[in-house]
């Protein structure tokens, strides 16, 4: 497995197969090679945008979901992460140690779209014992990448 | 009447002012050129770095300093300058300065008398010139070629030479060419240097900007640590430019003297910068090394897409720029760099203003992200296709 050029797709998806060639000296024919097999292994899942969307007139709120659950006995918590994983709303789910089992992040429109849900969708399922909601106010950083005014070359030219 | 111009000392009014200031000047003025030119990192400094600077504020930690520098600093210069198997005392042989200009100034005021012959090589960063005339003395220049990698060799080194050379200034890695002296070309001029009285000022700031292979100092050689003054600094390897923190080394009968200048002149560095200095040191190193790795990959992008537009180009091996032949364009250093930017709004520096001999060359920094260096470049190859 090439871990630099997971590294180098990891930070920029946009960079070309040519390009990466480059950068680590090899053939563009590989490149391409080796990214199509990590993607039909399930090594890469996606290429995505980080959009600021409070920047856009478009409407989107973030909330962050506890769920405390009690674990069924013959598939622990993944029959239940799959069912919960299966609503477009969701956009990142986590088992997490400590006081609670599954963070559960979720998009939507408005907050009381986004409270129906849960009171609707994840709090009635069989095995949830209770749900905490709490809304996001501001993204500051997201996977890396800091969210606020656009970046401003703000360096002088001495030689 | 008073008039203003009598009383400037004439080795000041001597020294010509930059004539690229204007082009910069001219650049400032227009946002939507896609400009190469900047010769300073576009990382910041890594937080741990910025962070230990703000806790020295916060404890009040606002004094001077001892003029060399803390003891603690100086310690980790002197750690940290084993790797490129060089050894310095922190007492009496590290004086750490306001960037690694001040100590190019301090170390040639410290060197240069009257009448004293510097040898520069050219293309090259400018401000040796006007330091050593400031002092009276004269330079010499050596012009290197593309041919030979734009290396010093032994060959011109001799034929500088004459009974009043004091002394030799080498900056590898380069500023601009991206060139850089390996061992061999090295211990070829310190065989030259070896029987005289010249002493070397090797400007190191580029060291760890190195591909391929790691820096070797002129003053690592077998007789050459007792003449050479090693100075580099922060900026380039940490991303600190703005921080203004670089150091001087030199055995210390050399290094008393250029501390004496340095306590008249500037009394310390800044005493935040030093606090984030030995942060560097000390936890800064797996950062550098990624932003090492992240300039490298540019590299290769760089030469790559200028070869892909027909402009010849010699591989750096340090730094971070490029400074590709275009006399196939048919047009001067200048006329180059004028066209690209009223025509294709992209911005290069002109050969030139690293010396006369780097006309029919201009430099390229890729100090920027690749997606800015690609649009910068295809920019370039709409003028040669224009041509």
């Amino acid at each position: 497995m090439n871990k630099e050029l997971l590294e180098i797709i990891e930070k920029n998806a946009r960079l070309t197969n040519e390009d990466i060639a480059v950068m680590l000296s090899k053939e563009e024919g590989d490149i391409k090679k080796m990214i199509t097999e990590y993607e039909k292994d399930g090594i890469i899942l996606g290429y995505k945008a980080l959009i600021d969307w409070d920047k856009t007139d478009s409407e989107h709120v973030n909330a962050l979901i506890e769920l405390r659950v009690s674990p069924q006995p013959d598939r622990g918590f993944d029959k239940l992460a799959e069912k919960i994983g299966n609503y477009p709303e969701v956009t990142s789910l986590y088992l997490m140690s400590g006081g609670y089992d599954f963070m559960v992040l979720l998009e939507g429109k408005t907050m009381r779209e986004i409270a129906y849900f849960v009171a609707q969708k994840l709090a009635p399922l069989d095995t949830v014992i209770t749900t905490a909601t709490h809304f996001v106010l501001r993204k500051y950083k997201d996977k890396g990448v800091t969210y606020g005014p656009a970046y401003v070359d703000e360096r002088s030219n001495c030689l | 009447m008073f008039d203003p111009n009598k009383v400037i000392s004439k080795r000041c009014a001597d020294i010509k002012p930059s004539g690229i200031r204007k082009f910069f000047d001219l650049l400032e003025t227009m946002p939507d050129v896609v400009s190469l030119t900047v010769g300073q990192p576009d990382f910041v400094t890594p937080w741990n770095i910025r962070e230990a600077a703000i806790e020295s504020i916060e404890k009040g930690k606002t004094y001077y300093t001892s003029n060399s520098g803390t003891q603690k600093l100086r310690e980790a210069l002197s750690d940290y300058l084993t790797s490129f198997d060089l050894h310095y005392e922190p007492k009496g042989e590290i004086i750490v300065t306001c960037g690694g200009s001040e100590a190019v100034d301090v170390a040639i005021r410290a060197l240069v008398d009257d009448g004293d012959e510097v040898i520069v090589h050219s293309p090259n960063f400018v401000c040796y010139e006007p330091l050593v005339s400031l002092c009276g003395g004269k330079c010499v220049t050596i012009e290197t070629v593309a041919e030979e990698n734009f290396k010093v060799t032994p060959e011109k080194l001799r034929a500088a030479i004459t009974p009043k050379t004091k002394l030799l200034v080498l900056s590898y890695p380069n500023n601009p060419t991206g060139a850089i002296m390996e061992r061999a070309d090295l211990e070829a001029l310190a065989d030259v240097l070896r029987d005289t009285d010249i002493c070397v000022l090797s400007d190191e700031i580029y060291a760890e900007l190195t591909y391929g292979g790691k820096h070797v100092s002129i003053a690592s050689l077998p007789g050459m640590r007792e003449r050479t003054v090693v100075v580099s600094g922060f900026s380039k390897a940490f991303a600190m430019t703005g921080w203004r923190l670089g150091y001087a080394c030199a055995p210390s009968e050399i290094a008393g003297q250029i501390l004496k200048i340095h306590q008249y002149a500037i009394m310390c560095a800044s005493t935040a910068s030093q606090f984030a200095g030995i942060e560097a040191l000390t936890n800064g190193l797996a950062a550098k090394d990624e932003m090492v790795r992240e300039y490298d990959r540019r590299r290769k992008i760089v030469v790559n897409e200028l070869n892909n537009i027909g402009l010849k180009c010699y591989v750096p091996k340090g730094a971070f720029y490029v400074f590709p032949d275009i006399t196939v364009s048919g047009l001067s250093s200048d006329a180059f760099a004028e066209k690209l930017l009223f025509e294709h709004k992209a911005c290069v520096v002109p050969g030139t203003a690293f010396g006369s001999c780097g006309e029919g060359f201009v430099r390229i920094s890729y100090a920027y992200s690749v997606e800015h260096i690609k649009e910068g470049i295809s920019r370039i190859g709409a003028m040669m296709r224009s041509l």
